[in-house]
């Protein structure tokens, strides 16, 4: 008698399985395709001429540079956050655990009420700041400051699951050796953490790159000042230009499915340390 | 280097890990902490390196106090359970490294690497890392790495525990052949007292944090100083006996001894190669098991009181000769030890 | 066990204070802010929402919306993981990473996806005009919004549980006679129950917060289509700020209630694995 390879799967499983298959399609798969092939449907030319246009342009640029500060700042910032937490005992230390997932929990509209009440022109600190000529609401630093808050967690939990399994004897090691405590984690705790932060850090590159809600009411949305790609795409909407609004959406997707994928492929090198 | 530590002494919360410890260690010995896991001889060591502060008492390190210097200023090698070595470099970047940090000229820790690799016996692996070694070439990159600084002390905590049994033998090799031509002072702990006694020169027995005895492997042998050190050491019986007007008696079994009073309760402690059995239809206990192994054989035997004892003989011994399970056999104790009952709690 | 050997050396008290300092920054000030300005008038801005009918309608939306996404990707969480984790199939890798997607598109570009699928001239409008359905600026599509953010979160936690719990359980439970289905209500459910919170808590935390897509799909039509958070940007629109401002604080104390579970969770789940 031959031995089949594999399980035969019973039935209610393959029914559970379709199910989910469906539903990851249909829901997932359908909706994407259809924003790929109606930015196309004008043709390869008209979608370049649509992200070409000064308006398009700039907004995407300013999503980029935007998005990429954010990544740098809180790959640093949350690698020294997660070794505060993971390594040092402070009374408080549990609290702040808990706070900095607060922008998992909280909506990405009340993160840019919050930044404009803060700084906004009717606020003396904003007031202060803008005649200083460090304006925050209604510029660039503005839509940096919601980027930072809205993906603070990211990096921090992404690195502390790698962080709680260094083996202390490898610094030990490192200290009896002579290395100074900065020396041992450039040499011994840094490379070790590297792919974690490098995931976290392209994944918050990928998050920075879509946010909508915090920007759009701290920005001010000027063209070519403060315009961001997603707030750019939704007056195209509202303006009736869906295949423009496609267009520009198709290369945003592009550039965040890349940095999702090959986060997700280091993390999975990691070992699945979760979301 | 020489080493002294004095009134060493550290608690967690109630625990004495390490309860007044005092000894000394001169230079170029090979000296074993010896006692049975949890006993606080790792403490001891960690608190030798640096890594570990004291509650009180000092060390001194070639006359000078250390007690508040860290650890990277000591100039102590150290060696880990399970090896630490770093797992993202190459066995040569991990033997340089106490030389890169110290600012040593490339040529010159080149050299001395190669030199290492070649002490160890590890030439030829340099560019591997520590996930492509076995147990045995991890620990020699340890040993390696611990050295390539010309540290005064070498400390190693349990080096063989994490190795199994035929690398272990050969690992012991290597440390008493690198000791033998690097003659740097060095203590190693360790639980296995075969082991301690192979290596050391001097053996330092510590138990619940205190340190029971401190001798020469034959001295702690030959002469225990508590009922504790006589357990942990060798294989034993123990018995419990009385004193009397003639002698020690344990049950059935007569025990030569002398000075104790009348009526005193004691512990006798008796090797299993201190004992001979023969077989006698006239005895005084019978053969329960006889296990050969190798080149001894082990004989285990009940008394007629219900308790149970053993001993082991070399093969060829004439007191075998008809010595198999079911058959009567008489005892004679040639040394046992003798301690007060109860006065220390046993070996675990 | 040792306790946590470290001294606080001046270079360890500087990282502390620059992280606190950073976090302080981005976090807490921000919240402080909204709290203070909105607190400012008591809970007089919280009796005004409330009184308020368009808000309190909003409200009850986005309350419902949560609901149905908690029962619908809470389902498909549970099935999803369990088909994900416990089956191998060509279409595994597929849908895996599909099931990702939602994270990391923004959701400008969800709206307009389901817009070109759904609105005039979309794809499945013909069909929808027979059955004279409305999606698009009715119920139907702000439902379809919130369930397509909301789509990973239960079934990544969920996962992760069954993963680290390995199928030992269940096959001990098929030994004694259990059937698949009794050995998921007895065993699987129970072992999951706290990847299964912290994963509800997620999708409510997101499904609270959606705004993008339900504004591109929704309309902020009051009554119909009109969530706290679109309420939020229309009261900003037009210049009703005390208005947007007490529902933002509604929205805040919703999300820090929803942290509080969030953290509870976790730590049940943590607990969980280390046994």
């Amino acid at each position: 008698m031959t031995r089949v390879r594999g399980k035969v799967p019973e039935r209610g499983a393959l029914a559970l399985r379709s199910g989910v298959i469906l539903y990851a399609l249909a829901f997932v798969a359908l909706p994407l395709v259809i924003l790929v092939q109606h930015g196309l449907s004008d043709g390869l030319a008209a979608l370049f001429d649509a992200v070409r246009a000064p308006v398009a342009r700039s907004a995407l640029f300013l999503t980029i540079w935007t998005a990429a500060l954010t990544a740098i700042v809180n790959a640093v910032m949350g690698t020294c956050a997660a070794w505060v937490l993971v390594r040092y005992r402070f009374p408080g230390r549990g609290a702040l655990s808990s706070l900095i997932d607060l922008p998992f929990a909280i909506p990405t509209l009340v993160t840019g009420i919050m930044l404009v009440v803060l700084f906004g022109p009717q606020n003396v600190l904003g007031r202060s700041l803008a005649g200083a000529g460090f304006p925050i609401a209604f510029a660039p630093a503005g839509i940096v400051l919601a980027l930072l808050f809205v993906t603070l967690p990211i990096v921090v939990r992404a690195v502390e699951p790698v962080m709680l399994e260094l083996d202390p004897a490898e610094e030990e090691a490192s200290r009896t050796l002579g290395a100074s405590e900065w020396t041992t984690f450039r040499k011994v705790v840094l490379p070790a953490l590297f792919p974690a932060i490098l995931a976290g850090g392209l994944q918050t590159f990928a998050r920075a790159l879509g946010e909508f809600g915090s920007i759009v009411v701290v920005a001010g949305n000027i063209p070519m000042k403060t315009l961001t790609a997603p707030v750019h795409v939704f007056g195209e909407i509202e303006s009736g230009h869906s295949t423009a609004a496609a267009g520009i959406s198709i290369v945003l997707l592009a550039l965040v499915l890349t940095l999702d994928f090959t986060a997700r492929r280091l993390k999975r090198k990691l070992g699945g340390a979760h979301a | 280097m020489s080493i002294r530590v004095e009134h060493l002494t550290k608690r967690f919360g109630a625990f004495h890990a390490v309860d007044d410890v005092s000894f000394e260690v001169e230079p170029g010995e090979l000296v074993g902490l010896l006692g049975p896991s949890g006993g606080g001889k790792s403490t001891v060591l960690r608190i030798i390196a640096g890594l570990e502060r004291a509650d009180e008492g000092s060390v001194y390190l070639d006359g000078e106090r250390v007690d508040q210097i860290e650890a990277r200023e000591r100039g102590v090698g150290f060696v880990f359970q399970h090896y630490a070595l770093f797992r993202h470099m190459s066995v040569e970047k991990n033997i340089a490294f106490g030389l890169d940090v110290q600012r040593v000229s490339p040529s010159e820790s080149a050299a001395r690497v190669k030199e290492l690799l070649g002490l160890m016996g590890l030439t030829g692996l340099e560019k591997r890392y520590p996930a492509q070694l076995s147990g045995g070439q991890r620990q020699r990159v340890a040993l390696a790495r611990a050295l390539a600084p010309k540290p005064r002390l070498l400390l190693l905590d349990e080096p063989f525990s994490a190795v199994d049994a035929r690398v272990r033998e050969e690992l012991r090799r290597w440390l008493r052949r690198m000791h033998d031509e690097v003659h740097v002072t060095s203590i190693f702990v360790t639980h296995d007292q075969e082991e301690a006694f192979a290596l050391s020169d001097r053996v330092l027995l510590i138990h619940k944090g205190r340190l029971e005895q401190a001798g020469a492997p034959a001295d702690i042998f030959d002469r225990p100083a508590s009922e504790f050190v006589a357990r942990f050491v060798g294989d034993v019986n123990i018995l419990d006996a009385v004193a009397e007007k003639s002698g020690v008696r344990a049950g059935a079994l007569t025990i030569p001894s002398e000075g104790h009073a009348p009526g005193e309760k004691l512990s006798a402690v008796v090797r299993c190669y201190d004992l001979k059995f023969w077989q006698a239809d006239d005895g005084i206990a019978t053969v329960t098991r006889v296990l050969p192994l190798g080149d001894r054989v082990k004989v285990e035997a009940k008394l007629d009181d219900g308790s149970a004892i053993f001993a082991q003989f070399p093969r060829r011994s004439s007191l075998l000769r008809g010595v198999e399970r079911g058959v009567r056999i008489q005892i004679e104790v040639t040394l046992a030890r003798l301690y007060p009952r109860g006065a220390i709690p046993g070996a675990e | 066990m040792p306790e946590p050997r470290h001294t606080w050396t001046r270079g360890r008290i500087v990282l502390l204070a620059v992280v606190l300092a950073y976090l302080g920054l981005i976090l807490v000030l921000p919240l402080g802010a909204l709290v203070s300005r909105a607190g400012a008038g008591g809970f007089k801005a919280l009796a005004d929402v409330f009184a308020n009918p368009e808000a309190r309608r909003g409200l009850v939306m986005t309350i419902g919306l949560a609901a149905a996404a908690l029962v619908v990707n809470g389902l498909f969480g549970i099935a999803g993981a369990l088909v994900l984790v416990r089956q191998r199939f060509p279409l595994r890798g597929v849908v895996d990473a599909l099931v990702d997607l939602p994270f990391a598109i923004s959701p400008v570009m969800v709206g307009l996806a389901f817009l070109l699928l759904f609105g005039r001239g979309g794809t499945f409008h013909p069909l929808l005009d027979a059955m004279d359905w409305r999606v698009v600026f009715a119920f139907p599509g702000v439902l379809i919004a919130t369930l397509f953010v909301t789509l990973p979160f239960t079934l990544r936690e969920v996962a992760y549980v069954l993963a680290e719990l390995g199928e030992d359980e269940e096959r001990a439970a098929a030994t004694l006679g259990a059937s698949r289905w009794q050995t998921f209500w007895r065993v699987t459910l129970p072992n999951i129950r706290f990847g299964l919170g912290y994963g509800a808590t997620l999708t409510v935390a997101r499904a609270l917060g959606e705004f993008g897509a339900v504004l591109v799909l929704g309309g902020a039509i009051s009554g119909r289509t009109q969530t706290a958070t679109t309420f939020i940007y229309t009261a900003v629109e037009e210049r009703q700020e005390s208005a947007a401002y007490g529902m933002a604080l509604v929205l805040a104390l919703a999300s820090a209630l929803l942290l509080v579970l969030l953290e509870l969770f976790k730590a049940r789940v943590h607990r969980q694995e280390s046994r």
